[in-house]
């Protein structure tokens, strides 16, 4: 009987409050967090299939990656407002993951606790760093070696 | 008698292995991601720093780390479009399976080029 087991739908949408488990003070936040993690993950496929495809497929593959590629690259707003926002996104959909599976196996209070506070720091951390490199790029930094550097930079 | 009942919809099936495999990737990526933006990072501090830690990816060690991580996020997009699709579509959850199977199968086709593509390009081109 195993394999034709049918599963019934739920017969009512109503929860009884003895199985609510929260007060309305918490908000919609789970049901936000849920629903973000599914609309950036259909951006994501856009922005990391085409990030890898340029990066690892395009012409000599890894062996084009150096400082005059990047520079290349986000010398075009529209890698810099692509890298942007995958940056934010990425970051923000896999902290948000990472957030679940801990609570999920982080039993004690304390542990949870610490742990998210590692976790958000981090991601606080790389995309604040993440972006001021995007914005902040010298393509031509002034005393490096012009050989390293794209074609456009004037020469010295 | 063991706690953990045998034969159930869930255990050990299409439903908890996708799910394993969901989440297993998705914190490989997280942890590359972190790593990925510092060593970028090294772009603000000077060519030669960038240009030097590249350089030491560059080898068939690391392209078959660099196949790894492709695959794990080829994997994590296709689930993650499955999941999408169960929680939207009104057939998803009837269709989970076969669902994974497509995932499987789509994988495959996007792998199978990729590898050859990338690894022909680590192993022979370049420097
Ligand atoms: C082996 C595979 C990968 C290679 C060789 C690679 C290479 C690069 C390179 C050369 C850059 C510099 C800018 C640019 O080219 O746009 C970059 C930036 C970036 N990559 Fe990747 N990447 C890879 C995989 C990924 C994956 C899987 C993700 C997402 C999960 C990702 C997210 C990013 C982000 C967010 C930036 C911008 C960093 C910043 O703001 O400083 N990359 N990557
Ligand atoms: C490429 C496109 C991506 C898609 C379509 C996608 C899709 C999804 C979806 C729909 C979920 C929710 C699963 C659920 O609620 O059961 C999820 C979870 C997750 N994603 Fe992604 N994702 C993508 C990229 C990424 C990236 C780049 C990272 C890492 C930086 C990541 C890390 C995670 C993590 C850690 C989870 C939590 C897994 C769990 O709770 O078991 N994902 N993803």
């Amino acid at each position: 009987m195993a394999a034709t087991t049918e599963i019934q739908a739920p017969r009512s949408g109503r929860i009884a409050p003895e199985y609510n488990r929260h007060g309305s003070s918490r908000g919609n936040f789970e049901m936000f967090a849920w629903l973000f993690m599914r609309v950036s993950g259909l951006v994501l496929v856009v922005l990391v299939f085409g990030h890898l495809f340029v990066n690892l497929m395009v012409g000599e593959g890894v062996h084009a990656i150096d400082f005059g590629f990047v520079a290349g690259k986000w010398a075009d707003p529209f890698w810099q407002v692509w890298d942007l926002a995958m940056l934010w996104l990425a970051m923000l959909h896999g902290t948000n993951g990472v957030r679940t599976i801990i609570n999920d196996y982080a039993e004690k209070d304390g542990t949870r606790f610490w742990l998210k506070a590692v976790l958000y720091a981090a991601t606080a951390v790389i995309i604040v760093l993440g972006t001021l490199v995007i914005f902040t790029f010298d393509p031509c930094p002034p005393n490096a070696a012009a050989d390293l550097l794209p074609s456009f930079c004037p020469a010295p | 008698m063991s706690k953990t009942p045998a034969g159930t919809l869930y255990r050990g099936r299409e439903g908890m292995w996708s799910w394993v495999g969901h989440r297993v990737t998705g914190v490989a990526i997280f942890f590359f991601l972190l790593v990925h933006v510092l060593d970028t990072a090294l772009v603000r501090v000077s060519p030669e720093a960038y240009n030097v830690v590249i350089n030491t990816y560059k080898n068939p060690i690391m392209a078959l780390l660099e196949a790894g991580l492709v695959a794990a996020i080829v994997f994590h997009a296709f689930n993650g479009l499955r999941v999408i699709l169960v929680d939207f579509w009104k057939k998803g959850p009837k269709y989970q399976a076969k669902l994974l199977w497509g995932v499987i199968g789509l994988w495959v086709v996007v792998m199978v080029p990729f590898l050859i593509r990338h690894l022909t390009l680590a192993f022979t081109g370049g420097h």
